[in-house]
């Protein structure tokens, strides 16, 4: 003991179970992208460049709210990362990649900077910024892209490359040129709704349907939302009552009317439910903390999906039901906390 | 109840956490260290009123003698640990952190160190008061941890009805294991001073919950147990903080004690075995508490163990004696969950000090992380064992709503255990701004 050391003071605990923000964030990009991956395989150039535009307008966005507020940058968090995968993911693989650019800064601007950034947004900043283009660019966002098209290596999907504020072209034609089986345009969903038309349920937990970039293989989401879970970086409770709120919906309308009402598997399969159920919807920040909250929580997303499926205009509903579960989460919470070990009663 | 542990029959309670054992001193016999040159005792080691010093300066004691006396009943008195001169009665720093008054004594090194003071007794001619008075006398206090005076924990408030005494060989603090190797050492010594504690509290039956990482423990204890003896070994889930009172009341016997409350109000008593292992050897004897058994373990020490020390040894002592290394090091009295660190050398080993850890430079790097916002995980809310929730209180706390935090949120039900801050991810250091809040939110009372 020749050198004197310094001696270090902290308060107890001084031990720490290790886990950071940074990994369980780092995790949840793992867990995306084999979904990127696979979006990319199936629509090719488009979404990839989908993926990059919106994602790096995410990240800038999140380093000019950075300089704007004179605080240290917070990319290195990779919760920007997240959104903006989050975010590609939920478009049409062949959406204008200025307007995707445009959701982009919307969501982090307006879903996540306004409030004080990370952790201090109410509601799924990606989802945010969907729901502006949505609003914003009505057509866009339903224009649809058929699975695995030839060419989709070598080529764009034309709308990819709209002009910013121009009108963007009709893909009508060109999908003739590039389809090979009959595509009508529409997503399972649609096809159900509209025209009554039952797509494979098959096709649709391998993702050859139509369908936003990262929405199409209800079996791949499940396996990576399974992955983190497994690790603990994502409450499986959340998703499992979105999908059972959902399914027992959708299950007493197809046994009132079997012929009109999809089925609960397909309701479970098809467009954005998985995607939303495992990576959205389970949104730490977003969602109640305590144990009976999750599960109003998630249930409550399950039955507004379904309910806007079937009765409302819209033909996918789980958005906005994750965005009103959101906005309710400090009411669920407030309601629902838990019975304090000794008391007799929660008395609040 | 969780639904695993009915599966498998283990009793446990619901949430808490698995922090690492580190349980690497177990197998190391309890040894005793050289004396050292001064002791210091600060006259507040309980919880209660502070003893009353019976010597000067200047004054020869010798081992065992009373040198102060309890004040009133919520007090106890202290035995001078080792032959010698009191050097001076003056403030010294403690583990509680604010310096108190104590006696300084300097040891003579010459001394044998034989005890020399106390008249044996005949424990079976005593009545139940007289059994709470001798215990009183032997200055015990609970081991564990807490040092609340362990005569009045016998003390049973008029219209309660008490029927279980339980006795706490959890230890599920990582690290220690002083409680570990006093029941594999000492197990003649803790029966006997669970009989007495029987007789003292009144109760019928004894359970020695033990955690299932000490199955020896539990089986040497069993085998020490004849057939109908009202004294029963369980072992419990090894999960932190299984050692609480209130956490093991409910595993053992699945009742809850009332916010607020005490163990009596579930018609329970809980000892630490260190305690019951001291009063089997100092009751019959007639002497008090004079030293304990420390477990110094921890990355920075050279040569970990469990220790006997006489109370009042200062830390330098026995970090001379067993040697640490670092140039950045952290000395924590207790376990790693809920011991304060302390930064003077002379800080003693105090009678409810059950260990000295020392963390260096890698354990101490690992929890100097970036502070991020709360992500609303809800981590927090899942390792509480007292089912707060930790998130929304931290979130108060940043807004200094203690009182709200107090009334709305029950955090006067808080018992500082750290679940919280230890599971968190993104670093807020929870448990410490709860602290702060009961710490504020007593001052405004007064």
């Amino acid at each position: 003991m020749s050198k004197k050391p310094t001696i270090e003071l902290r308060t107890s605990p001084h031990a720490h179970a290790g886990d950071d923000v940074v990994r369980i964030m780092r995790n949840v990009i793992y867990a995306l992208l084999p979904i990127c991956a696979f979006t990319i395989w199936e629509f090719g150039l488009s979404a990839l460049a989908l993926l990059i535009v919106v994602t790096v307008t995410c990240l800038l966005s999140e380093r000019l709210f950075n300089r704007l507020n004179d605080s240290a940058s917070s990319l290195s968090d990779w919760s920007a990362t997240i959104t903006g995968l989050l975010l590609a993911l939920t478009l049409p693989p062949g959406f204008p990649l200025w307007m995707g650019a445009v959701a982009g800064f919307i969501a982090i601007a307006l879903g996540k900077a306004l409030f004080g950034g990370l952790g201090m947004n109410a509601m799924n900043p990606a989802l945010i910024g969907r729901a502006f283009v949505q609003a914003a660019f009505p057509v866009a966002i339903t224009t649809w892209t058929p699975a695995f098209f030839e060419d989709r290596f070598s080529q764009f999907i034309p709308t990819t490359l709209t002009p910013p504020f121009l009108q963007s072209p009709t893909i009508g034609e060109w999908v003739e040129t590039v389809n090979i089986d009959a595509f009508s345009g529409a997503t399972p969903l649609a096809l159900q709704k509209f025209e009554g038309v039952q797509t494979d349920i098959m096709d649709m937990l391998l993702g050859t349907t139509a369908g936003s970039a990262g929405e199409t293989s209800a079996l791949l989401i499940l396996v990576c939302g399974l992955y983190l879970a497994a690790r603990n970086m994502l409450d499986w409770r959340i998703p499992v009552m979105v999908m059972l709120g959902a399914a027992l919906t959708a299950g007493v309308f197809f046994l009132i009317d079997p012929v009109r009402y999809p089925d609960p598997l397909f309701v479970l399969c098809s467009g954005g439910l998985m995607l939303g159920a495992w990576f959205m919807a389970s949104d730490m920040i977003g969602s109640p903390v305590t144990p009976l909250g999750i599960i109003i929580y998630g249930l409550m997303i399950g039955i507004i999906t379904v309910i806007i499926r079937l009765f409302g205009g819209l033909t996918e509903g789980v958005m906005y039901a994750i965005l009103l579960g959101n906005a309710a989460t400090p009411l669920i919470d407030q309601i629902t906390q838990p019975r304090v070990f000794g008391q007799q009663r929660a008395s609040k | 109840m969780g639904l695993l542990n009915l599966l498998f029959g283990l009793k446990s309670f619901t949430h808490g956490i698995h922090p690492p054992y580190h349980k690497d001193t177990a197998d190391k016999p309890i040894r005793r260290l050289p004396f050292p040159v001064e002791l210091v005792l600060p006259l507040d080691q309980h919880i209660g009123k502070p003893a009353i010093p019976m010597v000067r300066k200047g004054q020869e004691v010798v081992r065992g003698e009373l040198i102060a006396k309890a004040d009133g009943n919520f007090s106890v008195p202290i035995h001078a640990p080792a032959t010698g001169r009191v050097r001076v009665i003056e403030l010294m720093p403690t583990p509680k952190g604010p310096k108190s008054n104590a006696i300084v004594l300097d040891v003579y090194e010459g001394s044998t160190q034989e005890v020399l003071w106390g008249q044996p007794q005949e424990m079976s001619d005593l009545t139940q008061q007289e059994i709470i008075h001798a215990i009183q006398d032997s200055g015990m206090v609970g081991l564990g941890g807490a040092a609340f005076p362990s005569h009045i924990k016998m003390m049973i408030p008029e219209g309660k009805q008490v029927d279980t005494l339980i006795i706490n060989g959890c230890e599920c603090e990582p690290y220690l294991t002083c409680d570990h190797r006093i029941m594999l050492e000492y197990p003649k010594q803790l029966l006997r001073g669970i009989r007495y504690a029987m007789r003292a509290s009144g109760t019928s039956q004894a359970i020695i919950g033990i955690e299932d990482n000490k199955m020896d423990a539990v089986e040497v204890l069993r085998s020490h147990l004849s057939k109908g003896s009202p004294v029963r070994v369980e072992a419990v889930e090894t999960k932190y903080p299984q050692g609480s009172e209130k956490m093991l009341i409910k595993s053992l016997l699945d009742r809850e004690v009332p916010a607020g409350g005490l163990p009596a109000d579930v018609g329970v008593v809980v000892n630490n075995v260190g305690t019951l292992a001291s009063l089997g050897q100092l009751l019959p004897e007639g002497q008090g508490l004079i030293e304990r058994v420390i477990t110094v373990a921890g990355p920075g020490v050279v040569k970990p163990g469990n220790y006997m020390v006489p109370l009042g040894t200062p830390i330098s002592h026995i970090l001379q004696q067993a040697g640490y290394e670092g140039s950045r090091t952290e000395f924590i009295l207790g376990g790693p969950m809920m011991g304060p660190a302390v930064s003077a050398m002379d800080t003693p080993i105090t009678k409810g000090t059950s260990g000295l850890l020392v963390l260096n430079e890698p354990s101490i790097e690992e929890e100097s992380h970036r502070i991020w916002p709360c992500i609303r995980c809800a981590r927090c809310v899942y390792a509480c064992p007292m089912h707060l929730n930790p998130s929304i209180l931290g979130q108060m706390a940043a807004k200094r709503k203690y009182e709200e935090m107090a009334q709305e949120y029950h955090l006067n039900d808080c018992f500082e255990c750290g679940c919280c801050s230890y599971v968190c991810p993104s670093n807020i250091p929870l448990v410490q701004y709860f602290r702060i809040a009961k710490a504020i939110n007593r001052e405004q009372a007064v």
